[in-house]
C-alpha cells in the first residue's frame, strides 16, 4: 500500500512542510522576471546610450533635423528629412509589392499544393531568408539596376508628362539605382518573413470553420475568403509589421541599391537615400558633429520602428473586436 | 400509410417492416443478411450506397457497406470509436475530399446519379446535402452574417430575400425568439446550445435535401441536447436527416432506421477495418437485431 508515503489525515501541518517544490517555484519565478527585466533594461539603456550620443546634433540643428531636406556634413547643416523619406518610400514599395505575393504564397502552400511540394516550397522559401543581405544588395547594383536602366528610361519617356504617373515615373530613368530598385530589392527580402508568419497564421484557423463553409457549398476561394482570411487578419497584419520592421532597418542591400543622393523627389526612378543606409555610408568618416547626427538618424529610425508596432498592435486589437462583435 | 398486419408497432408511420417486398434489393455484400439495405419500405429513397469503402492511403478505413437512405427519416450511424461511422457520412456530401488522401471506392448514388461521377461538381453535392459538426463552429461573424453565408455564396444578394431566409432558418432551428433581438451580435456570445441550433440553422438556409449531423450533440448538456432532438423530429418533415451517434440512447430515440458499424481487426497487418454489421429499423435494432454483435453492443456489452 503506498498509504504510508501520504500525511496522515489528522496532521494538517504537513501541508506547509513541502520540502523543495517551494524553493523551486520561486527561483523559477525569480529567473523569469530578471529576463523580462533585462529585456527593458537593455532597451532603456540602448535608448538613453544613443539619444544622449545624439543630444549635441538635436540641440545644435533643433527641429530643422527633422524638417529640412538639406543634409551637408561639410556646412554642418543635418537635415534628415529626404532619409525619412526616402525610408518611408522604399518601405512602402516593398510593402506593396511584397505582400500580395507573400499571402498568395502562404494561401497556396497551405491550401491548394499537395503536401510534398508543399514542404519544398516552404524549403526554398526559408532558404531566401537565409541569404545575407549583402548578397541581396550586390546582385541589386551590380544585375538588378544595369538591367532595369533600359526600361525605367524607356517607362520614363512615354510617361513624361500625363499626370500622376509622369511625376511618378517620369523625369527620366537613371542609372536604374534609386527608390523602386532598392524597394524590390527590399520586397524579396522581406518575403520570406512575411510568407512564413502568414503561413503560421493560416494553419491556426480552426479546421471547424474551414468545413463549415466548405460544407455550405463554397468553393476553395470562398472558403479562403470567408474562414480563412477574416481569422488570419490580425495575424497577416502582424506579420506585415514585421517586415515593415525589417524592410525600415534593412541597411546594406539598400546603401548599394537606392544611390545615394539627398532628395525628395516623387520619381520612383530617381535615386536617394535611407536612414540605416546613410548611417552605413557615412560612418567611417564622420566625427563630431557629423557623428553625431548619424547617430540621431538611428534615434529617429529607433521611434519610427516603436510607432509602427504600436500602430499595428492597435489595427490587431480593434480588428479582432470588431471581429469578434462584442 | 401502409402497415403490415402482422408487423410490431413501429416508431413511425414509415417504418413499414417487410423484406420481403424487395427481394433485389438483397445485394450480397460483408454485412449481407436480409437487413443489409435496412429492410425495404417503400419511401423514396434518397441515398444507395453499394459496396462503399473509404481508403486513407493505402488503409481502408471502411469496408465494402451497403445501404439506403429514405426520404423525410432519421438514420443512426452508431457504432464503436473508429468503426467508421463519420467516415461514411462524409462520403454523402464529399466531405472526404478535403482530406489529402482519402479516396472512395463503389458506388453512391443520390436519386439515382452517382455522386462520385466524373461530372459531378462537390460543391453542388454541399449545397444539397448540409452538414452540422460535432464542434459548434459557427463563423466569428454574426449570427445574421452567419446563417446568411450559405445563401451568400449561392447568389443571393437582395437584403429583404436574406433577411426573410434568416429569419425562417433560425425559426426552424427553433433559435430566433431567442436571437431575433441580436442578429447582429456576434455569433460567438452564443450557448453551445444554441450555437449548434445556429449551425442547423445556418445548415438548413441553403435549403438542402438532406441533412448529414456528426455526433452533433456530443459537446452539449443535456437539456441542450434534448432541445436538438425535439428540433430533428419537427424538421424531418422537411428534411432527410442522416446522425452519427455514440449514444445509442440518443438513437433509439431520433432515428426511424438504424446502422449499427464495428472494427474489425486484421489478422495480417493488424490494421482495423469498419465494417457495416447490420441496418434495419431502428425498432428491430433494438428489440431482436439479427446479428450477435449488434446485440451485444445495444445491450452494453461491447464497446
Amino acid at each position: 500500500m503506498t498509504a504510508t508515503s501520504l500525511p496522515a489525515p489528522d496532521a494538517p501541518e504537513d501541508l506547509a512542510s513541502s520540502d523543495n517544490g517551494a524553493t523551486v517555484d520561486e527561483a523559477f519565478r525569480r529567473t523569469a522576471l530578471g529576463a523580462g527585466l533585462a529585456i527593458l533594461a537593455i532597451l532603456g539603456l540602448i535608448a538613453w546610450a544613443s539619444i544622449s550620443k545624439a543630444w549635441p546634433a538635436f540641440s545644435d540643428q533643433g527641429l530643422d533635423f527633422l524638417t529640412l531636406d538639406r543634409w551637408a556634413p561639410s556646412q554642418n547643416v543635418f537635415g534628415a528629412l529626404s532619409m525619412v523619406y526616402g525610408t518611408f518610400v522604399v518601405s512602402t514599395i516593398a510593402l506593396i509589392a511584397s505582400v500580395p505575393v507573400s499571402v498568395g504564397i502562404a494561401l497556396f502552400t497551405m491550401e491548394v499544393a499537395h503536401r510534398r511540394l508543399r514542404s519544398s516550397i516552404v524549403f526554398i522559401i526559408d532558404l531566401l531568408a537565409a541569404v545575407p543581405s549583402v548578397v541581396y544588395g550586390l546582385w541589386g547594383v551590380l544585375f538588378v539596376a544595369p538591367s532595369v536602366a533600359p526600361w525605367y528610361n524607356s517607362i520614363s519617356d512615354t510617361v513624361d508628362g500625363w499626370p500622376v504617373l509622369g511625376s511618378l515615373f517620369g523625369g527620366g530613368g537613371g542609372s536604374g539605382r534609386g527608390f523602386l530598385t532598392a524597394g524590390i530589392i527590399l520586397a524579396l527580402m522581406i518575403t520570406p518573413i512575411i510568407t512564413s508568419v502568414t503561413r503560421e497564421v493560416f494553419a491556426t484557423v480552426p479546421q471547424g470553420e474551414k468545413d463549415a463553409a466548405l460544407a455550405l457549398g463554397a468553393t476553395r476561394w470562398e472558403m479562403i475568403r470567408g474562414a480563412v482570411l477574416p481569422h488570419s487578419f490580425g495575424g497577416m497584419v502582424g506579420a506585415t509589421m514585421l517586415g515593415l520592421g525589417r524592410a525600415m532597418g534593412e541597411t546594406i542591400a539598400v546603401a548599394l541599391t537606392i544611390g545615394s543622393s539627398y532628395q525628395i523627389t516623387s520619381s520612383l526612378f530617381a535615386s536617394g537615400a535611407a536612414m540605416p543606409s546613410t548611417i552605413a555610408l557615412e560612418w567611417g568618416e564622420s566625427s563630431g558633429l557629423h557623428r553625431s547626427a548619424l547617430i540621431g538618424l538611428g534615434v529617429v529610425l529607433f521611434i519610427a520602428t516603436i510607432a509602427v508596432n504600436s500602430a499595428a498592435r492597435l489595427i490587431v486589437t480593434r480588428t479582432e473586436r470588431r471581429m469578434r462583435g462584442a | 400509410m401502409t402497415t403490415n398486419e402482422e408487423d410490431d408497432v413501429t416508431t413511425t408511420p414509415h417504418d413499414v417492416n417487410d423484406a420481403r417486398t424487395a427481394p433485389a434489393r438483397l445485394t450480397a455484400s460483408s454485412a449481407a443478411d436480409a437487413g443489409a439495405r435496412g429492410d425495404a419500405a417503400p419511401g423514396k429513397v434518397v441515398f444507395e450506397a453499394t459496396d462503399l469503402s473509404v481508403f486513407y492511403g493505402d488503409f481502408r478505413a471502411v469496408r465494402e457497406v451497403t445501404l439506403d437512405i429514405r426520404q423525410h427519416e432519421i438514420a443512426a450511424f452508431i457504432g464503436p470509436s473508429g468503426c467508421g461511422k463519420s467516415t461514411v457520412l462524409r462520403c454523402f456530401n464529399r466531405m472526404n475530399d478535403v482530406i489529402t488522401g482519402a479516396r472512395v471506392e463503389g458506388d453512391l448514388r443520390y436519386h439515382g446519379v452517382d455522386v462520385y461521377g466524373p461530372k459531378v461538381e462537390p460543391v453542388e453535392v454541399r449545397r444539397r446535402i448540409g452538414m452540422v459538426f460535432q464542434k459548434p463552429n459557427p463563423f466569428p461573424k454574426s449570427i445574421f452574417d452567419n446563417v446568411a453565408y450559405g445563401p451568400r455564396i449561392a447568389g443571393t444578394k437582395n437584403k429583404a430575400e436574406l433577411t426573410d431566409i434568416v429569419e425562417r432558418s433560425l425559426q426552424q432551428a427553433a433559435l430566433w425568439d431567442e436571437v431575433k433581438d441580436r442578429l447582429h451580435k456576434s455569433a460567438l456570445g452564443l450557448s453551445g446550445g444554441q450555437q449548434q441550433r445556429l449551425c442547423i440553422a445556418r445548415a438548413v438556409a441553403v435549403d438542402p435535401e438532406v441533412l448529414l449531423m456528426d455526433e452533433p450533440c456530443s459537446a452539449l448538456d443535456p437539456i441542450a441536447t434534448g432541445r436538438i432532438e425535439d428540433l430533428m423530429e419537427e424538421i424531418k418533415t422537411d428534411y432527410t436527416i442522416i446522425i452519427v451517434t455514440h449514444n445509442m440512447q440518443q438513437a433509439a430515440r431520433v432515428s426511424d432506421r438504424c446502422a449499427f458499424f464495428t472494427t474489425e481487426v486484421s489478422e495480417v497487418s493488424d490494421t482495423r477495418t469498419g465494417v457495416l454489421v447490420e441496418y434495419d429499423t431502428t425498432e428491430k435494432m433494438f428489440s431482436n437485431p439479427s446479428d450477435e454483435r449488434t446485440e451485444n453492443y445495444v445491450t452494453g456489452r461491447f464497446g
